[in-house]
């Protein structure tokens, strides 16, 4: 494997598993900065347990998880990885739903994270105008006073994504993005994220194969916690082990 | 900083709440010493000392809405850290006694007499004087708190397991304080208190101050209430409650956000408890009580949680309940307390305060759609169906 240096997001042989199920299975994988990766495979190939262990709700067996090539993400829990600048969109829209549009990109909002520091915070106008522009780039400038709870399943996974970018992340974690999106969305979807792909990393997990396309991006096909292909999509895509254990004939 | 925090604390309902609560403070004790028995608008003594008592319990149900109601903690503990303030008070009380007890010994309280003991047990010390008691008040279940919550909260105990540890808690420290060796009166508590700052707790104008000083002491826990839930730091707590992972992933401390909220809360239980005291003359280990703990749910439940009014509403009328239940048909009270949760809990998911709410969006909403109905027939002279309604 080379070098970690100069990587965004660097694993080396993680492994984990749970009850004598190996989930992952010496896996590796590198994100350089500013790249966009998709990554694709078959249901219980890893996919969310890979996101898990980036970002420290489990931790590997074995195996290193370096981020911005120094950083050892093994040791640290969730909201230390959050702070250093790694975003996370789950696969089932998370939002909260009691808050305003608004409330919920203030939460997100790129600030000190302490309680006394919280209580007392009030916004200001740089603040109010990150807000109102990331409420445009995601479409829900008319929404902002309405609650969380009353948006569309798309608009929450608009919203979750506006969330990422006010967090302001080196890199992203995306998973299934468009879910449930309608097809003018999912377009939509993925220029807005080959936008911020200029500018941080971002991994991708979709199953909606047109939409990998749509990315254009670097794909992996994972199987069995481990790396079946790499490439581009086509390459990956004509990978007859892909075929045979993904695609299907 | 400060008071910017304070500014935003004072939303208008949250004013509506506090003038209140000063107006009861002056009028409730007038109404009691200035106007002499027996004419209208008379407050005899032993109401004033009920409702300072139910202003108490409203206290206690405040601090459990704000670590229930706003960051999601089901403490069923919380009457710990009410009878923990109690106990500091009480201590207070007792070296108020001096030598007018039984035995007429001016340092041993006469317990301590009764059980051989021969000098102050060292904890005793320092409660003579008010500063210190009132200090103990504060740190004692403040400690508790942070102790406790600083364990459960990072080994991330949620739900209903934490709910279980905070019972265990209470009930520990009811079995703690029942053995007579802990020093702290045992099963009979500490009672037959006669005076409080040199007045004689006993006398009117005492108990019409006691009142005063707890619709006060509410006021004040409505304040740091509302200071608090309406900062970002409220909104955190919300989102925590809520969808405790997500807040994680965007980078809160949420054992730091609920050890916050949950000290806090500890805190004003503890006020309440010493406020409680010296009005009802009596603690004793069974305020520790799990049934203690779970009644001050049923009144946050009843009144409405997640809301700084709610706790306030329901911890007033389900005791005012109570006191008349237990005195017109004492045996039914269980029954209609239990009853009160069932209904509550399938009717009323909002509570009291939730039901108002719902009604009065109700009413506006549907003199809103009528109106936009009967402009829309007007323009176009077409009958226009309602449309459906988002469900809320």
């Amino acid at each position: 494997m080379t070098s970690k240096l100069g990587t965004m997001l660097y694993l080396n042989g993680v492994s984990v598993s749970f009850d004598g199920f190996k989930a992952l299975n010496h896996l590796s994988i590198i994100v350089h900065p500013q790249e966009m990766l998709a990554i694709i495979g078959p249901n219980g190939a890893g996919k969310t347990t890979m996101m898990d262990i980036i970002t420290g709700k489990t931790r590997p067996d074995d195996g290193e998880v370096f981020f911005d090539g120094r950083t050892d993400l093994t040791r640290l829990d969730e909201a230390q990885i959050a702070n250093l600048g790694i975003g996370r969109k789950f696969q089932k829209p998370t939002v909260f739903e009691s808050h305003t549009v608004w409330d919920n990109l203030e939460l997100a909002l790129k600030k000190p994270r302490g309680v006394f520091s919280a209580l007392t915070y009030s916004a200001a106008n740089d603040d109010v105008a990150r807000i109102e522009q990331i409420l445009e780039t995601i479409r829900l400038a008319g929404r902002r006073g309405d609650l969380a709870a009353g948006l569309s399943h798309g608009q929450k996974q608009w919203l979750e994504i506006g969330m990422l970018l006010a967090q302001d992340p080196k890199l992203l974690l995306v998973d299934e993005p468009v879910a449930g999106m309608t097809d003018s969305e999912t377009v939509e979807t993925a220029k807005l994220l080959k936008e911020i792909a200029t500018t941080r990393s971002v991994v991708v997990v979709e199953h909606d194969m047109s939409f990998v396309r749509e990315l254009g991006a670097r794909v992996t096909c994972l199987a069995e916690g481990t790396v079946l292909a790499e490439g581009s999509l086509d390459q990956v895509s004509q990978n007859p082990q892909v075929i045979e254990r993904y695609l299907g004939r | 900083m400060i008071t910017q925090l304070l500014l935003r604390a004072l939303d208008r309902k949250a004013v509506w709440i506090i003038a209140a609560l000063l107006a009861v403070a002056v009028a409730v004790p007038a109404a009691n010493l200035l106007i002499p028995a027996g004419q209208p608008g008379h407050v005899p003594t032993y109401l004033v000392t009920l409702f300072g008592k139910y202003l108490t319990y409203a206290m206690l149900a405040l601090a459990l809405d704000l670590v229930w109601g706003y960051c999601g903690i089901l403490s069923l503990g919380h009457s710990a850290f009410f009878a923990l303030g109690g106990y500091a008070m009480g201590m207070y009380l007792m070296r108020q006694i001096g030598d007018r007890g039984v035995y007429a010994n001016p340092v041993l309280p006469d317990f301590m007499v009764f059980l051989n003991y021969k000098e102050l047990p060292w904890f005793w010390h320092g409660f003579d004087m008010f500063w210190f008691a009132a200090l103990m008040v504060v740190l004692v279940p403040g400690l508790l708190a942070f102790g406790f919550g600083w364990f459960a909260f990072r080994s991330r105990v949620t739900g209903v397991y934490l709910s279980i540890i905070t019972q265990a808690m209470t009930f520990a420290l009811l079995l703690a304080f029942f053995r007579n060796d802990l020093g702290l009166g045992g099963n009979n508590g500490l009672t037959d208190f006669k005076d409080i700052l040199g007045f004689n707790v006993q006398a009117a104008g005492t108990r019409a101050a006691l009142f005063a000083a707890s619709a006060m002491a509410l006021a004040l826990s409505v304040l740091v209430a509302s200071a608090i839930v309406n900062s970002k730091l409220g909104k955190v707590m919300v989102a925590v409650r809520d969808a405790e992972s997500r807040a994680r992933f965007l980078g809160y401390r949420v054992e730091n956000v609920k050890l916050f909220a949950f000290v806090v809360s500890a805190v004003i239980a503890g006020i309440a408890g010493a406020l409680y005291v010296p009005q009802v003359g009596i603690i004793n280990p069974g305020e520790f009580a799990p049934e203690n703990s779970i009644e001050a749910v049923i009144w946050v439940a009843v009144g409405g949680r997640g809301t700084i009014l709610g706790p306030i509403i329901g911890a007033i009328l389900v005791n005012a309940g109570k006191s008349f239940f237990t005195g017109a048909l004492p045996e039914y009270w269980l029954f209609a307390l239990g009853g009160l949760f069932v209904v509550v809990t399938l009717f009323l998911p909002k509570g009291i305060v939730g039901l108002v709410g719902q009604i009065r969006a109700g009413t506006t909403r549907r003199n809103s759609t009528a109106l936009d109905r009967q402009s829309a027939q007007a323009e176009s002279g077409v009958d226009v169906k309602p449309s459906p309604e988002p469900a809320e």
